[in-house]
């Protein structure tokens, strides 16, 4: 249960078109990531499906049913907000049962249900806690209690974990993936962090001015990105992007090498320049490097690196990892 | 402590207790001239002895206040008055402020521009026409159906539950809330009346303690003008009108000042319940501001 179908959907805040005719089909079980820079209208289109806001044309389906004019209680929708919304006056308990003490259930279904999303979310022993008491990662759990206790069709994350450090992130990350394969919910997240898209998607939909650009799953956009916003977008380091002699070599306007394709050469290389910046990793190093006539190129070498900032370096990347684009399309060869 | 610090520290306390002073003055002359006879309050008035509790004291005042009015009677009815007010206003007010803030309805702001307006025209221009109109309104109570809201307690509380004011203080306060806990409480199944009662008035607690009291005084304290125009029978009388009973035949100042020292005690009474909600809200306002 929980197939979301986006049709034709369009969203204008007054003069301004922030939506301009998307279409889009959420499967019915997926973790869905919506994903773009600022401004893209990811979290409009959330809003959108939750109801918080007005549809301008188009159609909202939930199961085949059309939702688009109702309201946000009876959409069969929870939603997770940025800032957690907790209810600062009310207890752990409460806020995690205000939706069930809103539809008048009997004190002890309440009670049951709210110690069955507490036991999920390892809150039994803060439901008697104000909000305030609480760290960041046990308030954003709260939330997400509330919106488990609701039994929706569809769970809705509005840029959960932007608020948490980058360790509790990390966790975080983990405890809602595992949450989503134990209640098996569809769920649609809004992020702007391609990592929290890259490691938690089925499936990803990369946004752009209110336009899809790509979707698919995190394999395929990294992969195969079908336009050059999304190869810049996904990835980190970002992709290189070279025009001008490299590009035309390879018959096409621009050309696309991920980090971990580029390689030192030995034997004089395509790229020729001076290192800028180092980062040792660990397991493997960036280096930026300076190359005549080009942005900062970035190198992920696996392993350590005895080079220091300033010393020349040759790239070279095989043919067998380009990324080729005309007019910012891909082009297959 | 550095000397200039120290010099800095001690202006600053002067200062204070110099705007303290402006404040207390007043009162303390008003409670220890409640305690003199007539004689020796005026002789007293051109020194510093009007602030000290010198002399013939004795509260021989009061117990000639209380024969000459009926305070507690005009106390029960401010007080039975403002109160009746003050609840009525803090629901409308907030309720509207609610609407003003949370709902989308056409012309909110113009409608708000014309309330927002009215905190310009003083009370005095708009006393006519008021009393044309609650003189001619019908009413029916349990003294049955009358054709006029004149000498009763309703006509000194109904044009007074809404006012500008209030209404504005509320929107200022419900802008500041994050409207993310309205979301919620939507998704969560609340009716907008149940998002106004259970999330929004739970978090008002200061502006609602700050509202009653600026209602509180501008009730409590102004019941003169109208009430004069409105009332003619006792029964109805607050205490402000209650005045008037000391000023026939001969003057007596310090059943006066017994008479305001005792009508004073509800006021402070009112406001040190609440002075601790008010403090915070003037001093979040502030932050916020």
């Amino acid at each position: 249960m929980g197939h979301v179908s986006l049709k034709s959907l369009n969203k204008f805040y007054g003069d301004l078109e922030v939506i301009p005719n998307l279409d889009l089909e959420i499967p019915e079980g997926s973790f869905t990531v919506l994903v773009g820079p600022s401004g893209c209208g990811k979290s409009t289109i959330l809003r959108l499906i939750a109801g918080l806001e007005e549809v301008t044309k188009g159609e909202i389906l939930i199961d085949g049913n059309d939702v688009t004019y109702l309201e946000p209680s009876q959409r069969k929708i929870a939603m997770v907000f940025q800032s957690y919304a907790l209810y600062p006056h009310m207890t752990v308990a409460e806020n995690i049962g205000f939706g069930l003490t809103l539809a008048k259930l009997p004190k002890n279904d309440i009670r049951k249900r709210v110690l069955e999303a507490a036991k999920i979310l390892q809150l039994e022993d803060l439901l008697e806690r104000k909000p305030k008491a609480l760290s960041g990662g046990q308030r954003q759990r709260v939330a997400i209690g509330r919106a488990i206790t609701r039994n929706p069709k569809v769970f809705l994350f509005d840029e959960p974990l932007s608020n948490l450090d980058a360790s509790l992130r990390g966790q975080m990350r983990v405890e809602l993936t595992e949450l989503h394969s134990q209640i098996k919910a569809t769920m649609i997240y809004v992020t702007h962090d391609q990592v929290e898209a890259m490691t938690m998607a089925d499936q990803i939909v990369v946004l752009n001015e209110g336009n899809i650009e790509q979707v698919g799953n995190p394999m395929e956009l990294y992969e195969f990105p079908q336009t050059l916003f999304v190869a810049r977008f996904i990835g980190s380091p970002k992709m290189n992007i070279f025009q001008g002699k490299v590009a035309a070599k390879y018959q096409c306007q621009t050309l696309g090498v991920r980090p971990e394709h580029m390689e030192i050469s030995h034997d004089g290389g395509i790229l020729k320049g001076s290192i800028r910046h180092i980062e040792k990793l660990g397991a493997d190093t960036l280096i930026y490097s300076q190359i005549s006539g080009y942005d900062t190129v970035t190198a992920r070498i696996i392993g350590k690196l005895e080079m220091n900032i300033g010393d020349p370096i040759n790239l070279k990347f095989s043919d067998n990892h380009v990324h080729r684009f005309n007019d910012g399309i891909r082009i297959d060869s | 402590m550095p000397v200039h610090k120290m010099v800095g520290l001690a202006l600053r306390y002067l200062l204070l207790i110099w705007i303290a002073m402006i404040f207390i003055f007043p009162i303390l002359f008003m409670v220890v001239s409640s305690l003199k006879p007539d004689l020796q309050l005026l002789m007293d008035s051109s020194s510093l002895r009007a602030f000290l509790p010198v002399g013939d004291i004795s509260f021989n005042n009061y117990t000639s206040a209380f024969d000459r009015a009926p305070i507690f009677f005009f106390i029960f009815n401010s007080v039975m008055i403002t109160g009746i007010t003050i609840v009525c206003s803090l629901f409308l007010c907030s309720l509207s402020a609610f609407s003003f803030v949370f709902l989308t309805w056409k012309g909110k702001g113009v409608v708000f521009a014309i309330i927002l307006a009215t905190f310009i025209v003083p009370f005095e221009t708009i006393a006519i026409p008021l009393l044309l109109i609650v003189n001619n309104l019908p009413w029916i109570g349990l003294e049955g159906f009358k054709t006029s809201w004149i000498n009763s307690y309703h006509v000194q509380i109904i044009p007074f539950i809404a006012d500008a004011l209030t209404i504005f203080l509320f929107v200022q306060y419900f802008r500041d809330l994050p409207k993310d806990l309205v979301e919620a409480s939507r998704i969560d199944g609340a009716t907008w009346f149940q998002v106004y009662r259970r999330v929004i008035i739970p978090l008002s607690g200061p502006i609602v303690a700050t509202a009653a009291i600026l209602k509180f005084l501008m009730m409590y304290n102004n019941q003169l003008l109208w009430p004069i125009m409105v009332v003619q029978e006792e029964t109805y009388r607050p205490v402000m009108l209650g005045l008037q009973y000391f000023f026939q035949l001969n003057t007596q100042w310090g059943e006066i000042m017994a008479y305001l020292t005792i009508i004073t005690i509800p006021v402070l009474l009112f406001y040190l319940v609440l002075q601790k909600a008010f403090i915070a809200s003037i001093a979040s306002t502030g932050i916020k501001g």
